[in-house]
C-alpha cells in the first residue's frame, strides 16, 4: 500500500507539451507511472513520445480513463486547469505550478471543497512519490527507497535531504507527499496524516513544517486525538523574522502568528517528536523504528 | 507586497471608499504647497510601514504654511524604527466623533476571508483582541458568494456602531471587500475609520497588503514603491530574479528550495552564527544564476564568510560548482566560502570544484558539518 499514488494510477498531465511538462512527464513514465494521456488546448490529436494529447480534459478522460492529474501549465492558467480537471471527473489532482494568485486558490479550494470527492495536492509542490509503484511530479526518485515511513511536506529541497538521510540509515518511504508552500494547500498536514493513519504500510509519520499559518498546530492536535503511529516533526524558519516572506508565499509570519517557535511547542505539548536539524529528525525516526 | 498608508488610500478611493484628499510630498517645498492647497489645519504624515509612527513624533497638524514646512522638514529624513522617511503624506486634518476598525484579512486557516469590524478603532487591534475580544465584530464570507448587504448590517449591528451611521458603515465594508477582491490583497486594514461631527464616514489610514503573485495582473499596482524600505542588495536580486531576504548577521547562505534555506539559516543559529541572508537560488538553478546569486551575497559589506548549502534535485550540482567557479574568476571574492554540495550529479560537482583549487573554498559532507565550519571562518 501507499497512499494517493500506486500502480492504479492513470495520470493526465495538463501541460505536458511544454518544456518542463514534457521532461518530468517522460521521467514519471520511466519510473513506471501508468502516463495514459495529456491535455494542451490546440493541440488535441498530437502526442508526446506515444502520449496521446487532448485539447480538453473531458476528451482526455474519456479515452483514456484518467483518474490523475498533473498540472504543469503557467500560474495564470493553472485555477483554471484544476478547474477544469475536476469538471472533467479527475479525483486526484496533483499541481505544480508555483506563483498562483492567492484569490484563485481560495475560488478553487471552495468549489473543490463542495465537489467533496476531488484531492487537490499542491499547488506549488514537488508531487507525490510512491516509491516502487509510482511518481507523480518532479521529486527526484534515486534519493528514496521502498518502505514504512510516510512523508509529509510543504518543502521539496526539505524533503529531498531528509528523505535521503533515512535511506542512508535504510529507512525507506511508503509515500512522500509535498503540500507545497503556499497559503491556500488543496490538503493539509491533517489530511495527509489521516491517509498514512489509515495506510497500513506506513507504520511511521515524518511532517517537516515551516513558518505560516497554523497548519502544524492544526495537525499537532488531530495528531493527538486520532493518530496511533509514532509522529515525528521538524519545523524550519526558527530565524526568520517577522512580515517576509521567506521564498514560499506561504511562509510568513503575520505579526506574532505563524512562528516556527509556536508551531514546535503545539506539537510538542501534545506528544509529537521534533528534530531540531533534518539529521536529528532521521536519527529520532531511526531510534523509533529501532534500526 | 506591503503598501505606504497614501499608497493605500489611493487604493480604497478607486473603489468608492472615502479619504481625506491629499497630496504626497519628498521636499518640504512641496509639502507647504500641498499644504497651501488643501487648506489648513492639514496633517503631515511619515510615510513608513511602521504601526505608531504618531506616537514617534511621524504625524504633525499644521496651522499654517510656515508650520507645514517646519514640521515637512523634521519628519522627512527622520529616522523611524530603522526605517528612512522620503515621503510625507499631506491631507486635510479630519474632524473625529467616533473612531472605528474595520479591515479583511486573507484567513489562511479557515480558507475565507474574515471581516472585523469594531467600534474600539485608533489602537492597537491585537490589544483589543486580547483584552476584550466581544468588541470586535467578524464573520467569514464565502468568496464564490461574496459580501451580501446582510453581512454588513450583521457586523454593524454586532459591534454596536451608532445606529444613524449603520447603514454607511454596511456600505463601507461592501466598498472595502471589493476593494479586497479586486486588487487581489491579502490584508486591507482600516484603522481608524473615523465619523465625523457630520456623521461622514471615511479612512483616516489605510495599511494594503497585496499578493506577489496576482500583481501580473495589476501592473499599476507592481509599479508603487517605498524608498524607505528598499534594500539595496534586495532591490539587486530582484532584478536578477532571486528571491533574497536581507538579515542581520555576518553569514552569506546560498541554497535551494524554500525550506532548505531556512532550514540551514536555523542550523547555522544553531552552532552560534548569525545569518546575513535568505537567498533561494531555485530549483534548476543554472551557472549564470549562480554566480549572480554570489554577487548579490557579497554586495553586503557585513558578510564575513558564505555557505553554499545544496541539495540536488532538479537541480545540478555540476551547474552549482560550475557558476561558483565563474563567480570566482569574475568577483574574485576575499571571504572564505563552505560548500555542501549532495544530491543529482553531486560528485560531478565536488570533482569540479576539487579540480579548481579555488582560494578559501571549504567542501563540507553534511549540512551540519558546513554549518559548524562557516560558522568558525566567521569568528
Amino acid at each position: 500500500m501507499s497512499v494517493i499514488v500506486d500502480g492504479a494510477t492513470r495520470l493526465c498531465v495538463s501541460g505536458i507539451t511544454g518544456r518542463e511538462g514534457t521532461f518530468h512527464t517522460l521521467n514519471n513514465r520511466t519510473y513506471g507511472t501508468q502516463v495514459v494521456a495529456g491535455v494542451t488546448p490546440g493541440k488535441g490529436g498530437q502526442d508526446v513520445e506515444g502520449i496521446p494529447v487532448f485539447d480538453t480534459f473531458r476528451e482526455a478522460v474519456a479515452a483514456s480513463e484518467a483518474n490523475t492529474a498533473m498540472v504543469f501549465v503557467p500560474p495564470a492558467f493553472a485555477a483554471d486547469s484544476i478547474l477544469e480537471a475536476a469538471d472533467a471527473g479527475i479525483t486526484t489532482i496533483i499541481a505544480i505550478t508555483e506563483g498562483i494568485p492567492a484569490h484563485d486558490e481560495l475560488r478553487v479550494f471552495t468549489q473543490l471543497r463542495r465537489l467533496d470527492a476531488v484531492r487537490l495536492i499542491g499547488p506549488n509542490c514537488p508531487g507525490v512519490l510512491s516509491p516502487g509503484k509510482a511518481n507523480v511530479g518532479i521529486i527526484p526518485a534515486a534519493f528514496f527507497s521502498e518502505g514504512n515511513v510516510g512523508v509529509v511536506s510543504r518543502s521539496g529541497t526539505l524533503t529531498y535531504q531528509v528523505g535521503n538521510e533515512l535511506a542512508q540509515r535504510g529507512l525507506g518511504n511508503s509515500s512522500i507527499v509535498g503540500i507545497g508552500g503556499d497559503p491556500v494547500p488543496g490538503s493539509s498536514f491533517v489530511d495527509i496524516i489521516a491517509l498514512f493513519e489509515a495506510d497500513p504500510e506506513t507504520e511511521l509519520i515524518v511532517m517537516a513544517g515551516e513558518i505560516g499559518g497554523r497548519a502544524e498546530e492544526d495537525a499537532a492536535e488531530y495528531i493527538s486525538a486520532h493518530v496511533t503511529k509514532p509522529v515525528v516533526a521538524y519545523i524550519a524558519g526558527f530565524t526568520a523574522p517577522p512580515g517576509k516572506t521567506m521564498g514560499h508565499a506561504g511562509a510568513i509570519v503575520s505579526g506574532s502568528q505563524g512562528t516556527a517557535a509556536a508551531k514546535a511547542a503545539a506539537l510538542e505539548a501534545h506528544g509529537v517528536k521534533v528534530g531540531r536539524t533534518p539529521t536529528e529528525v532521521a536519527d529520532l525516526v531511526t531510534e523509533i523504528a529501532g534500526k | 507586497m506591503d503598501l505606504l498608508e497614501y499608497q493605500g488610500k489611493q487604493l480604497l478611493a478607486r473603489h468608492g471608499i472615502p479619504v481625506p484628499a491629499g497630496r504626497v510630498a519628498g521636499t518640504s517645498q512641496d509639502a507647504a504647497a500641498a499644504a497651501n492647497a488643501i487648506g489648513y489645519p492639514c496633517a503631515i504624515k511619515a510615510q513608513v510601514q511602521i504601526g505608531g509612527r504618531g506616537k514617534l513624533g511621524g504625524i504633525k497638524i499644521a496651522n499654517d504654511e510656515l508650520q507645514a514646512r517646519e514640521y515637512a522638514s523634521a519628519i522627512l529624513g527622520m529616522d523611524i524604527r530603522g526605517l528612512t522617511v522620503h515621503e510625507v503624506w499631506v491631507e486635510g486634518a479630519s474632524q473625529i466623533a467616533a473612531e472605528y476598525y474595520a479591515s479583511i484579512v486573507f484567513d489562511r486557516a479557515a480558507k475565507a476571508p474574515l471581516v472585523l469590524l469594531s467600534t474600539r478603532g485608533g489602537m492597537d487591534i491585537e490589544q483589543v483582541a486580547a483584552e476584550s475580544p466581544e468588541a470586535i465584530a467578524s464573520l467569514h464570507v464565502d468568496p464564490l458568494l461574496g459580501f451580501q448587504p446582510y453581512h454588513g448590517r450583521r457586523l454593524a449591528y454586532a459591534a454596536g456602531v451608532d445606529a444613524d451611521v449603520a447603514r454607511a458603515i454596511g456600505s463601507f465594508l461592501a466598498a472595502l471587500y471589493e476593494t479586497f477582491v479586486a486588487e487581489e490583497a491579502m490584508l486591507v486594514e482600516v484603522n481608524p475609520l473615523v465619523i465625523t461631527p457630520e456623521r461622514e464616514v471615511r479612512a483616516l489610514d489605510a495599511k494594503v497588503t497585496l499578493d506577489d503573485n496576482a500583481l501580473y495582473r495589476h501592473p499599476e499596482n507592481a509599479s508603487l514603491r517605498d524608498l524607505s524600505s528598499e534594500d539595496p542588495q534586495e532591490r539587486m536580486a530582484k532584478e536578477r530574479h532571486l528571491t533574497y531576504v536581507k538579515l542581520d548577521g555576518d553569514i552569506g547562505i546560498l541554497g535551494n528550495g524554500a525550506g532548505l534555506v531556512m532550514s540551514t539559516l536555523d542550523v547555522v543559529a544553531q552552532h552560534g552564527g548569525a545569518p546575513a541572508n535568505f537567498l533561494d537560488a531555485g530549483g534548476g538553478a543554472k551557472a549564470d544564476a549562480i554566480t549572480a546569486a554570489v554577487e548579490v551575497i557579497l554586495s553586503n559589506t557585513k558578510v564575513r564568510a558564505v555557505l553554499f548549502n545544496i541539495f540536488g534535485g532538479i537541480t545540478r550540482c555540476d551547474e552549482v560548482a560550475r557558476g561558483l567557479i565563474e563567480a570566482f574568476e569574475q568577483i574574485k571574492p576575499s571571504v572564505p566560502f563552505v560548500v555542501r554540495l549532495d544530491g543529482t550529479n553531486g560528485a560531478e560537482g565536488r570533482a569540479l570544484l576539487e579540480a579548481a583549487e579555488l582560494p578559501n573554498v571549504h567542501a563540507a559532507a553534511t549540512m551540519d558539518e558546513a554549518a559548524e565550519r562557516v560558522v568558525e571562518l566567521a569568528r
